[in-house]
């Protein structure tokens, strides 16, 4: 019986190494996103350094499903740049261009007015109630790169989470069940 | 190793690569674009000019704008937003931009152009600093590509003013 339980073992550990191999390369995969992630902050300054557009305010220049890629740099914010901003109140971020900056002579802080290119009225019905003007600390970013399409497969996902769901599931099958 | 899934793999992840490249190398020509754009704006008259209630200075003008923009389209230009801003200092800002009047010009046929309208967006100022000031208009314009990196730039017009008086 002594080759009998000689061959299962070396069966088991042949499967344990095959399993930890699987997991490494799957960890190696998710920590390289995140380090590029992390390493795009790091250069564009912006929190968020690509953002995808949601809504239909800034056609015929940004469609629905394009993604935007952000920079924050120290620069002062002029009129007609491309600027994403937070409103108190609201979680998703605004896509859209200034139309208006006023500088303070002493401080150097800026009131910002918007506007999306295919809105008929500027943005002050967007803000905070009372609120006229943005500051520097509501902007995230101004738009500095564009690509279209890209942006539809997070909309997809956030809106259909089965198909994310089917998908995490048939990647994970392929990589457990892999030989190689 | 060569299974279904190993080679539509290896063609899907070919032709992402290359589409990538030919984003980067669409985005990179226009760099090689040198453009020679002009504009020319009248104020041909100051329709009304007061302060309102809030004690902010406005004033509503005719302008006559006429541009030639078409040297900024290349092959990867989607569009060109093009707005005209009066830009003026004041003794509490440093800076003060008001987007007068803005358009989008889609294709390289429309790019020569000459237009006539009062200001489309309101000019008015923070405070009541207006009178008998002196501005600049500024043609600015903003290419948004077909992908890749999106210019800014624009032409400063000077000796515009503003009258003493309200009307």
């Amino acid at each position: 019986m002594g080759w009998l339980s000689d061959s299962l073992d070396s069966i088991r550990t042949l499967q344990i190494r095959h399993v930890l191999t699987q997991i490494v390369s799957l960890g190696m995969i998710v920590t390289s996103a995140l380090i590029i992630w992390k390493g795009l902050m790091c250069v564009t300054g912006s929190e968020s350094p690509v953002v995808v557009v949601l809504s239909g305010s800034m056609e015929p220049g940004f469609k629905r499903g394009d993604i935007l890629f952000l920079h924050m740099s120290k620069d002062p914010i002029r009129a007609g740049e491309i600027v994403v901003f937070n409103v108190d109140g609201r979680e998703i971020p605004i896509v859209h261009r200034v139309i208006k900056v006023h500088e303070r002579q002493d401080t150097g802080e800026v009131d910002i007015l918007t506007k999306g290119d295919n809105n008929f009225g500027d943005d002050r019905l967007l803000y905070a109630h009372g609120q006229l003007w943005l500051q520097r600390h509501h902007i995230m970013g101004r738009a500095v790169g564009f690509l279209p399409y890209v942006g539809w497969v997070t909309i997809i996902m956030t809106e259909k989470p089965i198909i994310k769901y089917l998908l995490i599931g048939a990647l994970g099958l392929l990589v457990i069940t892999s030989k190689e | 190793m060569h299974s279904f899934g190993y080679r539509a793999n290896a063609v899907v992840t070919f032709a992402v690569t290359i589409l990538a490249v030919m984003c980067g190398m669409a985005s990179l020509s226009d760099n090689f674009n040198s453009p020679s754009p002009t504009a020319d704006v009248k104020v041909l008259n100051i329709n009304w000019f007061q302060k309102q209630p809030n004690g902010n200075d406005e004033v509503s003008l005719t302008l006559n704008i006429s541009a030639d923009l078409s040297s900024l389209f290349t092959w990867n230009t989607k569009q060109v937003f093009v707005f005209l801003a009066a830009e003026y200092e004041t003794p509490q800002n440093a800076l003060n931009q008001v987007s007068l009047w803005d358009g989008i010009i889609q294709s390289k046929e429309h790019a020569k152009f000459w237009i006539h309208t009062t200001n489309k967006y309101r000019f008015t100022d923070q405070g009541n600093n207006l009178r008998g000031k002196d501005f600049n208009l500024t043609l600015h314009w903003h290419i948004m590509p077909k992908t890749g990196k999106m210019f800014a730039d624009k032409i400063v017009m000077t000796g515009y003013s503003l009258p003493e008086e309200y009307r």
